[in-house]
Order: C-alpha cells, then sequence, then structure tokens
C-alpha cells in the first residue's frame, strides 16, 4: 500500500484532522497542567512561580483549543470534547506522575517544546502546498503563528524559571 | 517523521513479509515513489550506514537501520492508534499514511502519553494488514475492505 513521502497539507479533511491534533495536544496541556496543579497542593511548600506558570499554561491551552475549535467548525468537522481527552489523561496520569517539581517543569518543557514543533511544521506543510481550503489560508496561517510564537515564549518562560532554580 | 525514516520503516516491514531483502521495485511501489527515488535514497541510507544494498537481491537494514526503523514503526503505531482510539476514525490505515510525514517524533510521544500502547510495540505491528494486531477496529475495518475490493 503506497504511503505518501512529502510534507505538504493538501485538503479539506487532511487539514481538519491535523488542527483536531493540535486541539488533542493542547488538551494533554491543559488536562496534565491541571493534574501538577493539583499535585502541588499535596507539596510542602507550595511554589507560587510553578503555580503561576501552570496556571497560565492552562488557561493559554484552553485559549488557543478554542481558537482551533473555531477553525475546524469552519472546515465542516467534529472536535474531540475536552471531557475525553481528560479522562484518557487520567487514565494514564498515574503511569507518568511526576516526583517533584523538576518533573513538572520538564514535562510543561515538553509540552510546549512539543507544541510549538507541531505548530511550526504545520504552517511548514501549508505554506509547502497551492491547495484552495474551505477556509482562508492566510488567516489560517495568521492564527497558527501567533500560537506559534505563544508557544515559544512559553519555551522561554519555562526555561528561565528552570535556569533560576 | 521525515524521509529517512519512512523509507527504514518501509524496508524493515517489506523484509519482513518477504523474508528477505526488500526489492527496490517493491520499495518504490510502497512509498508511491519513482524506482529512481528509491534507489536515490537507498543510496544515502547506505552511506549512513542505515541499509545495505545488493545487486539483483534488493536492501537490507543494518543492525543500526533496525533500531531506526522499530522507532519509527512506533511513531506510526501511535499515529495509528490515536487515530484509531482517541479520533475513531475508521480509515485510520490511510489517515495515518497521510499524517505520518507531518507528524514529528515529539508530537506522536506527546500523544503517547493518551493512548495505552502494548508493551510489545513495534512487535504489534502486522504488515499483513498494515495495522496494530491489538486494534480491534483493525480486524474489522480490514474485512470492510477487503469487501469493498
Amino acid at each position: 500500500m503506497p504511503v505518501s513521502v512529502g510534507h505538504r497539507v493538501t485538503s479539506d479533511h487532511q487539514l481538519a484532522r491535523l488542527l483536531q491534533i493540535g486541539i488533542v495536544l493542547e488538551e494533554v496541556v491543559e488536562a496534565r497542567s491541571y493534574h501538577h496543579y493539583q499535585s502541588l497542593d499535596d507539596a510542602p511548600a507550595l511554589d507560587s512561580e510553578i503555580e503561576s506558570l501552570l496556571e497560565h499554561a492552562a488557561a493559554e491551552s484552553a485559549r488557543h483549543r478554542k481558537r482551533l475549535e473555531e477553525l475546524v467548525d469552519e472546515l465542516d468537522a467534529e472536535s474531540v470534547p475536552f471531557e475525553e481527552i481528560e479522562t484518557l489523561v487520567e487514565a494514564q496520569y498515574g503511569s507518568t506522575e511526576p516526583e517533584d517539581f523538576d518533573d513538572i517543569l520538564y514535562d510543561q518543557l515538553c509540552n510546549e517544546e512539543t507544541a510549538y514543533k507541531f505548530y511550526d511544521d504545520l504552517i511548514g506543510a501549508l505554506r509547502a502546498s497551492d491547495a484552495t481550503f474551505g477556509i482562508d489560508r492566510d488567516r489560517l496561517i495568521d492564527v497558527l503563528v501567533e500560537i506559534r510564537e505563544e508557544e515559544a515564549e512559553g519555551v522561554e518562560e519555562v526555561t528561565k524559571l528552570m535556569n533560576n532554580r | 517523521m521525515n524521509t529517512a525514516d519512512q523509507y527504514v520503516k518501509a524496508i524493515y516491514l517489506l523484509q519482513q513479509v518477504e523474508n528477505g531483502p526488500a526489492s527496490t521495485g517493491a520499495l518504490a511501489d510502497r512509498l508511491d515513489v519513482s524506482p529512481a527515488s528509491a534507489n536515490e535514497m537507498i543510496g544515502k541510507l547506505e552511506s549512513r550506514g542505515l541499509a545495505e544494498h545488493e545487486k539483483y537481491k534488493g536492501v537490507s537494514l543494518t543492525d543500526e537501520g533496525i533500531i531506526q526503523a522499530r522507532d519509527a514503526l512506533q511513531t506510526y503505531c501511535i499515529i495509528e492508534r490515536f487515530l484509531a482510539n482517541v479520533l475513531s476514525v475508521s480509515e485510520f490505515r490511510a489517515e495515518a499514511r497521510e499524517l505520518e510525514p507531518v507528524i514529528d517524533d515529539l508530537v506522536a510521544e506527546r500523544l503517547d502519553t493518551i493512548i495505552d500502547r502494548e508493551d510489545d510495540c513495534p512487535d504489534c505491528f502486522d504488515p499483513e494488514t498494515d495495522a496494530c494486531c491489538h486494534l480491534k477496529i483493525g480486524a474489522e475495518s480490514t474485512e470492510t475492505e477487503q469487501r469493498a475490493d
């Protein structure tokens, strides 16, 4: 069975699927940040910097998710409800639960880096394609570039916090 | 997943099916590229120490190539399982092939945090059905595809 060797987005369907993956990635970040945040409550000394970082990360992911959902709606596709992803994150969380603050920060760094890489690849694949989509291409790329920049800022924030510890 | 990873994965699976070296023609067919492109990439894989090509026989992966192919297959398994189990996509094979070049390993690793993968991955992958053998939806979907043929 042939596979496609290439790095392009060529149809609305493929685009919608990739945006859905973006939504799930944001949902994973949101749910994991929430869990990490909860685990801080049990910690002997509450770290206010990490607390505010996680709070900010969860809120930002929720915002990104909504923006992606609006794009998916325009493509006439459905997104996966957050509750469903939260349940999946919960089911797997036990085996990957962080042990200390450094683990939490490292996980958060992976979240931000992964999201950045995802949007960066998606933007590259969209720019490499001359396909016409059901949504305005420039607006689509603008939204993704904005989100990608926020992820880059997120990487910077977590790195700064890690270096200061 | 980059192009080299797609090639080593395809060679790995073809070697399993053919129980020997993978022919350039079969590789080109599987990847839907021209034999010339396949040959060019095989040359690159050889120079990186990932594969060995023997005239009239075909291409085989080196130990290093096998390690890289198994990593790539795990990433592919994650994409398939994610599509089938999380997004409930019935045509998950076709879509996984479409998405494979655009999904980076980092992204697959994050998606893996919500997927219950079995310990035997990537040995769970059946090259004949082109799917993880633990996917219940795999058997149903294969039957549907065969009927459709």
